[in-house]
C-alpha cells in the first residue's frame, strides 16, 4: 500500500472499513465531523457496509450495542460532551460483553466547553466513566500513522475480549494530516458463539445487562474483573524515547506526547539528558513499565492538556518512588514544543547538569 | 381419538409468569408467541424487551433477544435490523420506555421508517418503579407522583403516542388495541399478526398499542382494572386501527375517533 496524505479523522474512518466495520452510526459533533463524513460516504464501498447519521450520541451507541450484538463490526464516535451522552451505552455494552469501537476527539470542557483540542476526559475514559464496576480498553495514538494502526488494532481488541474499546485522541489528532500507509489488517475471527442473529432451528440465546439475584451479578463483576485483570497483564503498550540515559523523564499521551518530544529532541541538542514515557494503553496503563524506569531515573515530569489526570497513574505506578512534577495546559491551548522545552528544562535536576 | 384444539406456543418457554395477578403482560407475551409460531419466524426472530415489568421477558420467549436501556430498544433493534436485514425484529416496550424517556429513540426509528414492529404496552403508568406518572396517564388519575390526580397546568397531557407516530411518513400499520376481554384479545393477535407481516413484508414501521390493565399500581381487582380499560381508559386512547397504509385511503389516518 502506497503512502497517502489523509486528514487524522479521516484516517480512522478509513483504518475502521479496512478492519471490517460494517455499522457505523454517529451524531456530528466537531472536532470529528470528517469521521462521520467518511462513513456516509465510504461505506457504501463495502458489501453489507451500513452507515446511520443517528438523532443523538445516546441513539449511536445503542444501534451500536444492536448491530454488535448481531455480529456487525461496529464503531461510533465523537467529541466530549457526545462522549459523555454515550456513556450509558458504553456500560451497557460493557454488561453485555459486547465489542465496538468509540472514537472520542477530545475537545476542551466541562460542558459544552470549546472545540479546541484538550485532554480533559482522561478520567472518564480509563475509569469506566459510565456507571457500573467495568473499565473499557483506552488507546492513545499520537501521529496519523498510528490512527490507522491502533484503529485496526481496536476492533481485534473489542472482538478478543468482548468489550468496547476506545480510541482517546484529541481535536489537533483529527485535524492534522499526515502521510499514513494503511497496514494489512490481521481481522481476527470473533467468536460466532455470541452473536445473535436468530435462534435458527437451535437454541434460543438472550443478552443482558440486567441480573438481579446480587450473587449472580457478584459473579459477573468478578468475570469482567478476571478478564480485565488478564488485559492489564497482556495489553499494555508504550513508547519509551530516550529513556535509557535520562535524568528527567517526561511522561505524556498522544498530541501532549508529540510535542514533548519535539521539545525532548530540542533540549537533547543541548546537552541534558532527557527521555520520554509515551503510555499508549491509557487503560490498562503501563504501571509496571514505568516502574521499571524509576529505578534508574528519579526525575519525572508530566505534561497534559488538562489540570493534571493522568499524573493520578503516575503516582500510582511510582508508588512513591522519584519526584513528580506537573505541566498542564487545558482549555483548549496547545503549547508550541519551544514553550515546552522552555518549562521543562526549568525541571532539570541542576545537581546533576554541571557535575556528571 | 382425541384432537389437541389449544396448547401452549412453542416458541414461549416453561417458566411461569413473575407478573401480578391480571397483568396485561403475559396475555401479550402469549399472543407474540402464537404469532411467532403461526408465521414460522421463531428461528428468525430477534426481540428487544425494554426496562420496566417486561425486562425479563427473554425468561419467557424462545427466541434470540436481548435486553435494551431504558428507551433505547428502537435504537438497538434498528442496529440489529440493519445488520440482519432478513430477520423479523421487534421491540417490547411500556410507556414510560416508548413515550418519555425513549421518545426520540421511538420517534426517530418511526420516521426512518425502520423494518420492526413495535409492541407498545399502555398502562398509563410506571408499573416496575412502583406506580409513578407516566406521559399516558390520564388527567385526574392518580398515580405515587401524582398523587392528586394528573394535573394539565403542572404535568400536562396524556401523550397519544399511536396518533402522534401515525402522522410521520415512515409509518405504515399503527392500531391500537386492549386484551381486557376474549374478544379484544382476539382483535389484539391479529393486529399484532399483522404488524409483523407488514414488516415480513418489508414495508416499515408497525406498531401495536396495547392498553393493558395493571391492577397492582391502579389498585383494582383484575375485574375492575378491565372494566376501567372500558370506561375510562379508552376514551383517552379509542381503540381501532390508527394507521394502515394498504388500506383504500392511501396512507392517511383510517381512523381517529
Amino acid at each position: 500500500m502506497n503512502k497517502v496524505l489523509m486528514q487524522g479523522n479521516k484516517v480512522i474512518g478509513e483504518a475502521a472499513i479496512r478492519a471490517g466495520c460494517r455499522f457505523y452510526a454517529g451524531y456530528p459533533i466537531t472536532p470529528q465531523n470528517e469521521l462521520p463524513e467518511y462513513m456516509a460516504e465510504n461505506m457504501c464501498r463495502v458489501k453489507d457496509g451500513v452507515f446511520i447519521q443517528s438523532e443523538s450520541e445516546i441513539a449511536a451507541i445503542h444501534m451500536v450495542a444492536g448491530a454488535s450484538a448481531a455480529g456487525a463490526r461496529t464503531m461510533t464516535s465523537s467529541s466530549s460532551p457526545g462522549i459523555s451522552l454515550k456513556q450509558e451505552g458504553i456500560s451497557s455494552m460493557a454488561a453485555c460483553e459486547l465489542p465496538g469501537v468509540i472514537v472520542n476527539m477530545m475537545r476542551g470542557g466541562p460542558g459544552l466547553g470549546n472545540i479546541s483540542p484538550a485532554q480533559g476526559d482522561y478520567f472518564q475514559a480509563t475509569r469506566g466513566g459510565g456507571h457500573g464496576d467495568y473499565r473499557t480498553i483506552v488507546l492513545a495514538p499520537a501521529t496519523g500513522q498510528e490512527l490507522a494502526d491502533l484503529t485496526m488494532d481496536a476492533f481485534d481488541l473489542a472482538d478478543e475480549y468482548r468489550m468496547p474499546v476506545m480510541i482517546l485522541a484529541d481535536g489537533m489528532m483529527g485535524q492534522m494530516m499526515e502521510p499514513v500507509v494503511f497496514k494489512e489488517p490481521k481481522l481476527r475471527q470473533y467468536r460466532e458463539r455470541y452473536v445473535l442473529k436468530g435462534a435458527g432451528a437451535g437454541k434460543s440465546r438472550f443478552i443482558r445487562g440486567l441480573i438481579l439475584d446480587p450473587r449472580a451479578m457478584e459473579e459477573h463483576n468478578w468475570k469482567l474483573a478476571r478478564k480485565y485483570e488478564v488485559i492489564t497483564q497482556r495489553e499494555t503498550r508504550h513508547e519509551a524515547f530516550n529513556t535509557k540515559d535520562a535524568e528527567l523523564i517526561v511522561t505524556a499521551y498522544g498530541t501532549a506526547a508529540r510535542i514533548a518530544k519535539g521539545a525532548i529532541k530540542r533540549l537533547r541538542d543541548t546537552g541534558l539528558k532527557i527521555g520520554l514515557f509515551r503510555p499508549i494503553t491509557l487503560w490498562p496503563f503501563p504501571a509496571r513499565e514505568l516502574q521499571e524506569l524509576s529505578r534508574r531515573t528519579e526525575e519525572f515530569f508530566v505534561f497534559e492538556l488538562s489540570t493534571g489526570q493522568m499524573i493520578e497513574d503516575i503516582y500510582l505506578a511510582l508508588c512513591g518512588q522519584g519526584h513528580v512534577n506537573f505541566y498542564g495546559r487545558p482549555g483548549g491551548v496547545v503549547p508550541t514544543p519551544v514553550e515546552l522545552a522552555h518549562v521543562i528544562a526549568r525541571q532539570y535536576p541542576k545537581k546533576d547538569r554541571h557535575h556528571e | 381419538m382425541t384432537k389437541k384444539v389449544f396448547g401452549k406456543p412453542k416458541c414461549l418457554k416453561e417458566n411461569v409468569f413473575h407478573y401480578c395477578a391480571g397483568c396485561g403482560h403475559s396475555i401479550v407475551h402469549r399472543l407474540i408467541a402464537e404469532v411467532i409460531d403461526e408465521l414460522d419466524i421463531r428461528g428468525i426472530t430477534i426481540g428487544v424487551p425494554p426496562a420496566g415489568c417486561a425486562v425479563l421477558a427473554y425468561n419467557y420467549f424462545d427466541i434470540d433477544m436481548i435486553e435494551a436501556q431504558h428507551g433505547r430498544a428502537p435504537a438497538m433493534a434498528t442496529g440489529i435490523k440493519r445488520t440482519l436485514p432478513d430477520r423479523v425484529v421487534f421491540s417490547y416496550q411500556g410507556d414510560g420506555d416508548m413515550a418519555a424517556i425513549g421518545i426520540a429513540e421511538s420517534f426517530h426509528a418511526a420516521n426512518r421508517g425502520e423494518n420492526i414492529t413495535v409492541i407498545f404496552i399502555n398502562n398509563a403508568v410506571y408499573g416496575m418503579t412502583g406506580g409513578q406518572m407516566a406521559p399516558t396517564t390520564l388527567l385526574g388519575q392518580r398515580t405515587t407522583t401524582s398523587p392528586s390526580g394528573r394535573d394539565k397546568t403542572k404535568d400536562g397531557y396524556p401523550i397519544r403516542v399511536s396518533e402522534v407516530l401515525s402522522c410521520l411518513p415512515g409509518t405504515t400499520f399503527i392500531e391500537r388495541c386492549t386484551v381486557n376481554s376474549p374478544p379484544n384479545i382476539i382483535k389484539a393477535k391479529k393486529a399484532i399478526k399483522k404488524a409483523f407481516q407488514y414488516q415480513i413484508d418489508g414495508l416499515g414501521f408497525s406498531m401495536i398499542e396495547v392498553l393493558s390493565p395493571c391492577p397492582t399500581n391502579w389498585k383494582m381487582t383484575p375485574i375492575a382494572a378491565c372494566k376501567w380499560i372500558d370506561d375510562v381508559m379508552s376514551k383517552e386512547f379509542p381503540l381501532g386501527i390508527i394507521k394502515d397504509i394498504k388500506s383504500s385511503d392511501k396512507g392517511e389516518k383510517s381512523h381517529v375517533s
